[in-house]
């Protein structure tokens, strides 16, 4: 978070409750991490509803509007109503994997999100390796899939976790090449420096187009979102790995899954769109630097968001082997191909990337 | 230095509890699962270690990818372990010296480096120093400079493998229709659809 209000948290604990200073430090955090963690939660509440509305919009339904005003108190309703329901364990399920399982998607989902920058100084680990830290704990989202999938001792759930491993492992490659790419031309594995590369030039409209276009549609594929969204699919697999879980179970699964949807549009926006930075800064439009920067960053993961909403919708989805052909076949290739590109005009013409040292 | 510590005794103190379960738990599954937990322990040894970058390294690689086609693998194959102890016996006269062996050898490693000032002082001055370069920067300086060779002809030697177990395994079986993209994205109605005017009472 900013600088100054992690200060004033910490003379707060230091200065009026009089804590020694390890603690002190401690507690900011501890606060800092609730902070961000309660704004994530309530936002995911009303990104499902928007997510469900444009989905009905598309289809000219109404979509949820009894619960509050427009069904905005939806989600919450969905919540408790989750909440206040029995965990059903099956009698064949192995009773710890089986719990463990969806516990580990929503922590590593949440844990992911410390190092994003939602703003300048804004974020709750500022690591040198942010990127590598993101990459690597989406990669381990998988197990939560595939540990879920297992454990329920049933058919369609093991066919779904399968999937799913595959499905995710698969586009991990092309994920690591496209942050290659972008880490390449800003020379710096911390997200700060990512945006702050992008402050004079965009990386939007330079050849990293494609690439964007790549980490787009492998994000989708990366956290089971249709068109890619085979491991549930339920005209073949009922809910796939979702099958047997019931309550806080599944409320677990289903929040960390849009846990790791909006990280991959926050992804999206700090790579490509500028992150907190206002858009259309080519051309010199001074009067947006206004907007707060956090502003500006929400409402470009938002867009994102209603880009993710719109492909769930018009999309039809994938058969599996063509999933797998498009993973491997094209992105695959296109991702490396542009690893070899840009690496050689770093080294030939470095003038292009002032900031590769 | 009393959080590391703590920090350090808790990751080994879980590595190696992880490490026996893994040949001690009587489901594959769950042994590979531990296997796992070991992973990311080691990872976060290295983290501690002030190597983030190979801590990071290791997540991705071991436990993002390695693992989970280990565990694939485990679960489709529904391993009877109870048959599998049956023929512990037969292999203990291999194994046993195979286990003595590595205790020896890690027992010399250990009493040559804390003999030895060399390996101490090199354990204690890593090279380069840390202040002065990442130590990303340093492994990809001495990887890709100092030993680009021997780091080329390993990465070609895994693609030898990885060709040789996909030629070794994979059989063309006849009467598949296979999709071809190409020719379904070229198809014009003109080619695919006919219009026949059919008159009434006749079939075409």
């Amino acid at each position: 978070m900013d600088k100054s209000g992690s200060q004033v948290i910490f003379d707060f604990f230091s200065g009026v409750i009089h804590l020694p200073d390890w603690l002190a430090l401690g507690m900011t955090h501890v606060v800092l991490i609730l902070a961000l963690l309660v704004c994530i939660l309530v936002s995911l509440a009303f990104l499902l509803l928007a997510d469900r509305k444009i989905w009905a919009a598309v289809m000219m339904r109404r979509g949820p509007n009894v619960v509050g005003p427009f069904g905005l108190l939806q989600s919450f309703a969905d919540f408790f109503k989750f909440i206040f329901k029995e965990v059903i364990i099956p009698a064949g399920a192995n009773k710890g994997v089986f719990l463990l399982a969806p516990v580990l998607t929503f922590t590593l989902a949440a844990a992911t999100w410390a190092v994003v920058p939602v703003a300048p100084g804004w974020v709750i680990a500022d690591i040198n390796l942010g990127i590598l830290y993101i990459f690597a704990m989406s990669s381990l989202g998988v197990y939560g899939i595939i540990m879920g999938g297992w454990a329920s001792n049933s058919k369609y759930p093991f066919l779904g976790g399968l999937r799913s491993a595959a499905q995710m492992v698969s586009y991990e490659v092309s994920i690591g090449f496209v942050l290659i790419t972008v880490l390449l031309v800003v020379g710096s594995l911390n997200l700060q420096d990512i945006v702050n590369a992008q402050s004079n030039w965009s990386l939007w409209f330079t050849p990293l187009f494609p690439m964007f276009v790549v980490f787009f549609i492998s994000a989708l594929a990366e956290t089971n979102r249709p068109p890619f969204d085979l491991p549930e699919a339920e005209s073949e697999l009922v809910a796939g790995y979702q099958v047997e879980y019931s309550s806080t179970a599944y409320l677990l699964f289903m929040i960390g899954e849009y846990m790791n949807i909006v990280l991959m549009c926050a992804m999206t926006v700090i790579l490509f769109m500028g992150g907190w930075l206002p858009p259309l800064r080519p051309f010199g439009l001074e009067f947006l630097y206004v907007v707060p920067p956090v502003l500006w960053f929400i409402l470009k993961v938002c867009f994102v968001f209603f880009m993710f909403a719109m492909v769930k919708v018009i999309v039809p989805r994938y058969r599996y082997d063509q999933l797998m052909r498009l993973g491997w076949k094209v992105f695959l290739p296109l991702s490396l191909l542009w690893v070899v590109g840009t690496s050689a005009a770093v080294v030939y013409f470095p003038g292009m990337f002032p900031l590769v040292r | 230095m009393i959080a590391q510590a703590l920090a350090f005794y808790l990751f080994a103190g879980i590595a190696v509890i992880a490490g026996f379960m893994v040949i001690s738990a009587r489901n594959p599954v769950h042994s590979v699962l531990f296997l796992i937990l070991a992973f990311f322990n080691a990872a976060g040894l290295f983290i501690l270690l002030g190597a983030e970058f190979l801590g990071l390294l290791m997540v991705v690689v071991y436990v993002g990818a390695v693992a989970v086609l280990f565990l694939f693998v485990v679960m489709m194959l529904d391993i009877d372990f109870v048959e599998l102890r049956q023929g512990f016996r037969d292999y203990l006269h291999i194994g046993v010296p195979i286990t003595i062996v590595v205790l020896l050898e890690l027992i010399f490693a250990v009493a040559v480096s804390a003999v030895s000032s060399d390996a101490v002082n090199s354990a204690v001055n890593p090279i380069p120093p840390v202040e002065e370069v990442s130590n990303m920067r340093a492994i990809g300086h001495l990887l890709y400079t100092d030993y680009f060779l021997l780091f080329q002809l390993a990465g070609m030697i895994l693609l030898v493998a990885m060709i040789g177990a996909i030629v070794l395994t994979h059989r063309r079986r006849d009467g598949v229709r296979r999709q071809n993209i190409y020719e379904q994205v070229t198809r014009a109605p003109a080619d695919s659809i006919e219009v026949r005017d059919v008159k009434p009472g006749q079939g075409i």
